[in-house]
């Protein structure tokens, strides 16, 4: 009985891993074939030129290719550090202090955690039309660095990580509020913190419609936006599939990367907590 | 000192220019080299750019790389009401008159109407929409011919049909011959191919008198053209899968599909898409509704538009019209950019076949004879609608059986429910 009970989940659980591995597998094996290779042979046979499609990618255009995974890397990056620092703050002021709005702030941000990124493009476009933001770094920085999801998230993880024993004896002991803030209940936080960086991270690298609406400029492109200007060159030219497959898969080596380190970082216990608090 | 002065009387120039409002007053005057931006999708069109460039040291053009699609429309929309548009944008024909609409691109008459007689007739009246204002200067056409594999023809025996009804019994005589194979496909992934299948029957989507639009979507040109192909999709003699996906690709690869109803840009997707197939294929023109009146319909084809938030919109026209009729430039689309120009005098130009087709030295002989058979055709402020709609509606007419007629109502109601809702003036 037990044996039977323990094979249906493993057995759902392999299908569930195999339907979210295939397309990986898929790109991954894509981005070894020629473009004569790509539609004429098996789906799952290696093709043979791995290399020659990276040294294709990296010559595109005079390699914008890799100025466009700069980009990403900045936007996502700094973004998710500037992000991450904004959430703590913000999280354990809402947490730790008691002040007018508290609730209404809270649930202000909650309300945003709802709204889809995506709405928010034109608007926020609109917005920095006004100052005469668009079309430069900072218009895609900026609507990157606040994330009510990481505040909500940094306010939960700070409500039950950061005892309000220990801050008391902290300022019992005569320490400011930004030295209890720094030396405290920060470092008390980085698991947390460490979540909402890799969040927003994926979120940014992953972002399409903000950086689409904003930039214009192609050297500013992510690398999202790039690999979309090579699949679209109107219906003239065929779609540069095996760059954009290769180019594909090189830009979510980062990603991967990044969870690889961090993942010591990561929790499980973070998403019990947030549920019980 | 000096400079402040000089501070002043540009924002001074500024204010006398906002005053002045939109109506190509908007003129800047300045000193130094003037930098216009230029959004476009075109393959290396950068590097044609780089020509201008050298020769005129007083007008940079920075080209910035675009993705072709519904997405550009939305987002020159978007750009053009906070205020800062490119200065010059490629845009497609039937995007234009939404553009119009919007005000975002610019009448330039005053500079461009120059070069009305290097184009056809039917492609100029797609930049003027039938008025006496220019939108934009016409780049890339796309008049639609028929591609098919000399090869398997010549091994099954099959003649190239010059009729819709010879094409229908080729499609069934290659179907006995070959099970596996199609003759070619019905896609309802692609309205722009179906668009100009219904301009060569000489139907007509769109119409406009004084600010009051005709919509037939469904008209009997448009029918015809449905029926005929209803009746290959549920007799099983075509193909129904959609174009541009893997799977066509891999079809066009292995054989599957012997043939391929086109534009004349066909070549270089088949290149990138089914290199394998060098050489086997050839190009006809289309089959026709009436063989003593032979024409041909549109896919595709571009324009280069200035838009009305220009500063320098003289500077820009000048441009756009150097782009598309200077033999330099229009050589370096070809060459570099793979277009077909609209220009015919460039068209004519062309002797070598596309390397593609290294089979059939007259191809843009050929290629320029069935040009100049195309039909005209005016097109909507809302094609995007129309299209999401032949998306939806004939995707599930042929999975509900293959009859394509009903979508055609649901397209024509979708079209003109989307023109009264944004304000238009529909009539009956």
């Amino acid at each position: 009985m037990r044996a039977r009970l323990g094979g249906l989940p493993t057995f759902v659980l392999l299908v569930g891993a195999a339907y979210c591995l295939f397309p990986v597998a898929w790109v991954v094996v894509a981005a070894t074939k020629s473009t004569g290779e790509l539609f004429s042979t098996t789906t799952l046979s290696v093709g043979t030129s791995l290399l020659a499609n990276l040294g294709e990618l990296g010559s595109y255009r005079d390699g914008v290719f890799w100025r466009w995974m700069a980009n990403s890397a900045l936007y996502a990056g700094l973004g998710a550090l500037l992000s991450a620092a904004l959430s703590g703050v913000t999280g354990y002021a809402l947490a730790k202090y008691s002040f007018r709005g508290r609730a209404l702030i809270f649930n202000g941000l909650l309300a945003g955690v709802l709204v889809p990124a995506v709405v928010l493009a034109i608007p926020q476009y609109l917005l920095l039309s006004k100052v005469g933001l668009t079309d430069t770094y900072l218009s895609v920085l900026v609507p990157g660095v606040i994330s009510p999801y990481g505040i909500y998230l940094a306010r939960v993880y700070a409500a039950a990580s950061v005892p309000e024993d220990v801050v008391e004896a902290a300022r019992t002991d005569g320490a400011s509020e930004l030295r209890i803030l720094t030396s405290v209940a920060l470092p008390m936080m980085v698991p947390g913190l460490v979540t909402v960086f890799l969040f927003q991270f994926v979120s940014i690298w992953n972002n399409f419609m903000l950086p689409y609406i904003m930039l214009g400029d192609d050297g500013k492109f992510p690398v999202t936006l790039g690999l979309y200007t090579m699949l679209k060159q109107g219906n003239t030219t065929p779609a540069l599939y095996t760059l954009v497959v290769t180019g594909a898969l090189v830009s979510v080596l980062p990603l991967i990367a990044l969870f690889l380190t961090l993942q010591r970082y990561w929790r499980i216990d973070l998403l019990s907590g947030a549920v019980k608090a | 000192m000096r400079l402040d002065i000089a501070k002043k009387a540009a924002a001074l120039g500024l204010g006398l220019a906002l005053l002045a409002g939109c109506g190509g007053g908007t003129e800047q005057t300045t000193d130094g080299p003037v930098e216009l931006s230029f959004w476009a999708w075109a393959p290396d069109i950068d590097k044609v750019v780089d020509k201008w460039n050298a020769s005129h040291p007083d007008v940079k053009v920075v080209v910035s790389k675009q993705a072709q699609g519904d997405e550009l429309v939305t987002k020159l929309l978007t750009a053009a009401k906070g205020g800062n548009p490119p200065d010059l944008a490629q845009v497609e024909f039937q995007s234009l008159p939404t553009l119009v609409s919007n005000d975002v691109v610019a009448d330039i008459s005053e500079g461009a109407a120059v070069a009305k007689d290097k184009f056809a007739p039917g492609v100029w009246d797609q930049v003027t929409l039938g008025g006496s204002g220019v939108y934009a200067v016409p780049q890339d056409s796309g008049p639609m011919m028929f591609y098919y594999r000399a090869d398997l023809f010549a091994e099954y025996g099959l003649k190239v049909p010059t009729t819709w009804d010879e094409y229908a019994q080729t499609a069934r005589d290659l179907r006995a011959k070959a099970p596996d194979k199609f003759l070619g496909t019905f896609s309802s992934n692609d309205p722009g191919w179906f668009a100009g299948l219904v301009q060569q029957a000489g139907g007509s989507w769109w119409s406009v008198d004084g600010d009051t639009w005709k919509v037939t979507v469904d008209d009997a040109a448009t029918k015809k053209v449905a029926q005929y192909w209803s009746g290959l999709i549920r007799e099983g003699a075509i193909d129904k899968s959609p174009m541009y996906t893997p799977e066509w690709n891999k079809a066009l690869n292995d054989g599957t599909q012997v043939g391929w109803l086109s534009a004349v840009w066909a070549p270089g997707v088949l290149k990138g898409n089914a290199e394998s197939t060098l050489g086997k294929w050839a190009m006809a023109p289309m089959p026709q509704w009436d063989a003593a009146e032979p024409r041909t319909g549109s896919w595709g084809g571009s324009t280069t538009a200035v838009t009305a938030g220009s500063k320098h919109q003289k500077a820009a026209t000048e441009f756009a019209v150097w782009l598309n009729t200077d033999p330099a430039a229009v050589e370096g689309l070809v060459t570099q950019s793979a277009i077909y120009p609209a220009a015919t005098s460039a068209q004519e130009a062309l002797t070598n076949p596309p390397a593609f087709f290294p089979n059939q030295p007259d191809f843009y002989t050929k290629a320029a004879e069935i040009a100049a058979t195309s039909s005209g055709f005016t097109w909507g402020p809302n094609v995007n609608v129309t299209y999401t709609a032949y998306r939806n509606a004939i995707g599930e007419a042929i999975s509900g059986g293959g009859d394509l007629v009903p979508a055609l109502a649901k397209m024509q109601g979708a079209t003109v429910d989307d023109m009264k809702a944004n304000g238009f003036k529909v009539g009956g």
